[in-house]
């Protein structure tokens, strides 16, 4: 069989050559769609940098919308290292919203440097345990973890609305919003300091990111835990026999995955919206499936996919004002593309590509015939 | 609480239901031959889209419902392409589809009809109106069982009665064909039926194409019978709803039916009380909104029966060589 002596791609090819080659094909079939309705996507796509990088101002809000990316794809990855599907980014983000207006109104006239650790801790607590009930549930009584992290999603809804409809809102406001933030409590946007950014929405949770990036490499590659965890997603039996115990380990990755998500919820209500309003999380966790899919569950692909979506997010906002009729909703086009032709169109490229290298190193090819041989032999 | 008012409320409770009835048996086909499908919203909001579209520009419903049945097939054909040919991950590949659902109605709506998304009001002919069955207004008359017979059972659109049509069609289907048992064996060990000389790709293909022909009535309902134009992500969950109405039902037809109507009536309730308080007992809103995915959640959990989905789902299959 010809497919028999195709050899694994090497890891370049892997990581870096599939991704880039899905994203263009992700563009070019966006490209035909404007083509179709009859606009130049090549303006299209040169509004949408502009609009994403043109000037510190642009930068800024490209910046503010990978903050929440990188996020939620650092909770899509983590929980896809141990084989788990979190499809639950959205309501753990929003729900957690919950757990940091409740801890920072109270202590809203301390110092921010104050209020954003709290803040930290209880929008993890408070997402990690809308995490942790389907990890919990998966583990113990062999629900699909999937299935429950999307009925969370819709829970978690209906929980925000009766609460800030029904709790939350203060006497005399009609719009469904908290009460706003003091300016003590508010975290500092990076623009304060530094005044190129103007006065955008990025702020320090920026650097909270790129430290859960650290983070969570480390956790993966670094320590006993990750270990296990990965020995999860490979082989559950495997790590069964090595004396790990598989749900103890379901549950605290549905549960960090959780509070990763949540972090979400800090950046928008300390750091941006200082009040809680209704669906201010707008889809960013699915959005965190196609940054960990294109990113390739690695910290470092999560960056540059964040910074990916986080510039095509800016720039599908400015694209409306440079050519009139062309919506933002081109960009959550192309994210779908993304999620297709990576995450489940894989087998597009990969069979083809694979047959290019083989073909293309005279070595690799003996080796993959001699391998070839040795396995029709036994 | 007299007869009119329950009339009433069962009425609107067999309008909500239909569509998640039709997007239900959608998706018994597909994930009873083992492909699982979390698209069943996406491939809705595409052929309410559609249906919408076409019946205001053609000026017909029968050119609507035609275009929504089309799109949400080629739709479930694309997923289809991705989760067994390509042997893609189902899960994504569904995700994917409702992402592309969501942002391609509203791309091609704003440009197309620039009313921010909608398509053009509906007029008479260009959707489906309430059919009045035969003697309901001579039997009106005849207490309980004429008014249950003019008020409940007459007087819906086409397609609440194509979707109550459709369970005994699916019962049939699946439970007394040889299409039907191979659907199902292939969704429990689809290494025994490929042993049989059947094709196990073919016979996928086949059941997610019937997943999006279901699909495309459900979404049809939404844009061209109970409204009147197409809205921003009109079918606002209601796959999922199904999807857990599936679950729920233990991926079986009548089951299903009956778990749909369920899941209505919560639904006509809550519009209910949300107009009318039940006076000292208040319950809140959300929590009757909430109750169908806090009861797929416990049942999945086994806390009360307990949920077995077909064994082979969710995994794409490999011939050997």
């Amino acid at each position: 069989m010809s497919s028999a002596i195709l050899k694994p791609l090497p890891t370049w090819a892997d990581v870096v050559l599939l991704p880039l080659a899905n994203l263009v094909l992700a563009f070019v079939v966006s490209g035909l769609v404007v083509l179709a309705i009859g606009h130049d996507p090549l303006a299209a796509l040169n509004a949408i940098v502009t609009g994403a990088f043109g000037n510190g101002y642009n930068i800024g809000y490209t910046l503010y919308y990978s903050t929440n990316f990188i996020f939620t794809g650092l909770a899509v990855a983590l929980a896809a290292h141990a084989g788990l599907f979190n499809i639950g980014g959205n309501g753990q983000a929003y729900i957690a919203g919950l757990g940091v207006i409740l801890v920072v109104l109270p202590l809203q006239f301390l110092p921010w440097w104050i209020t954003f650790p709290l803040a930290i801790i209880a929008g993890g607590a408070v997402g990690g345990f809308w995490a942790f009930v389907p990890g919990w549930l998966q583990a113990k009584r062999g629900s699909h973890v999937v299935i429950t992290t999307i009925m969370f999603n819709f829970i978690a809804s209906a929980i925000m609305v009766y609460m800030v409809v029904n709790v939350l809102k203060p006497p005399g406001i009609l719009a469904p919003e908290s009460a706003m933030i003091v300016a003590e409590g508010r975290m500092p946007k990076l623009g304060a300091f530094i005044p190129w950014f103007k006065n955008t929405d990025v702020n320090f949770t920026l650097l909270l990111a790129l430290a859960c990036l650290v983070g969570v490499y480390i956790l993966i590659w670094h320590t006993r835990f990750g270990f296990q965890m990965r020995a999860l997603g490979h082989n559950p039996n495997a790590s069964t026999y090595a004396g790990i115990s598989n749900s103890r380990t379901i549950m605290i990755v549905m549960t960090l995955s959780g509070a990763l998500a949540g972090m979400v919820a800090v950046n928008q209500i300390v750091g941006v919206q200082y009040r809680l309003v209704l669906d201010y999380v707008s889809d960013a966790g699915f959005v965190g499936i196609a940054v960990a899919l294109m990113g390739r569950n690695h910290p470092i692909g999560i960056l540059l996919a964040a910074l990916l979506f986080g510039a095509l997010y800016q720039g599908g906002n400015e694209l409306q004002y440079v050519i009139p009729g062309l919506s933002k909703e081109m960009v959550v086009v192309i994210q779908a593309l993304v999620i297709l032709f990576t995450g489940a169109m894989e087998g597009l490229f990969r069979p083809g590509l694979q047959r290019i290298f083989t073909t293309l190193s005279p070595g690799q090819k003996a080796n993959a015939i001699a391998a070839s041989q040795v396995k029709s032999e036994s | 609480m007299d007869l009119a008012l329950i009339l009433s409320t069962l009425d609107a409770t067999l309008r909500l239901s239909t569509p998640l009835l039709l997007a239900c048996l959608a998706g018994m086909y597909s994930e009873r031959s083992g492909v699982f499908d979390i698209g069943l919203e996406g491939k809705m909001l595409m052929a309410a889209f559609a249906a919408a579209a076409a019946a205001s520009v053609f000026h017909s419903v029968w050119i609507g419902l035609a275009a929504g049945l089309l799109v949400s097939i080629a739709t479930a054909a694309l997923q289809g392409a991705a989760a067994i040919s390509l042997k893609g991950n189902q899960l994504i590949a569904g995700t994917a589809i409702n992402m592309l659902a969501a942002g391609l109605t509203t791309f091609l709506g704003i440009q197309w009809f620039a009313q921010g998304g909608r398509t053009p009001q509906l007029q008479a002919g260009e959707r489906f109106t309430d059919i009045t069955l035969p003697f309901a207004e001579e039997l009106r008359g005849i207490p309980v069982l004429g008014q249950i017979y003019h008020d409940l059972i007459s007087g819906h659109n086409l397609l609440v009665y194509v979707a109550f049509l459709a369970v005994p069609i699916t019962w049939f289907v699946l439970f007394r064909t040889r299409f039907g048992l191979r659907l199902r064996a292939v969704g429990e060990n689809p290494k025994a039926v490929d042993t049989a000389g059947i094709s196990v790709i073919k016979l996928r293909y086949q059941a997610v194409l019937i997943t999006g022909l279901l699909c495309g009535f459900a979404g049809a309902f939404f844009s061209i019978a109970q409204g009147s134009g197409f809205g921003n992500n009109m079918t606002a969950g209601k796959g999922f709803i199904a999807l857990a109405a599936l679950i729920f039902a233990k991926w079986k037809p009548v089951p299903a039916m009956f778990t749909c109507l369920l899941f209505g009536f919560l639904d006509a309730l809550q519009i209910r009380l949300q107009s009318a308080r039940i006076g000292g007992f208040e319950v809140p809103v959300q929590a009757i909104q909430a109750l169908p995915y806090v009861l797929t959640v416990v049942l999945l959990a086994g806390f009360i029966g307990k949920a077995v989905g077909p064994k082979a789902g969710g995994v794409p299959y490999t011939k050997e060589r």
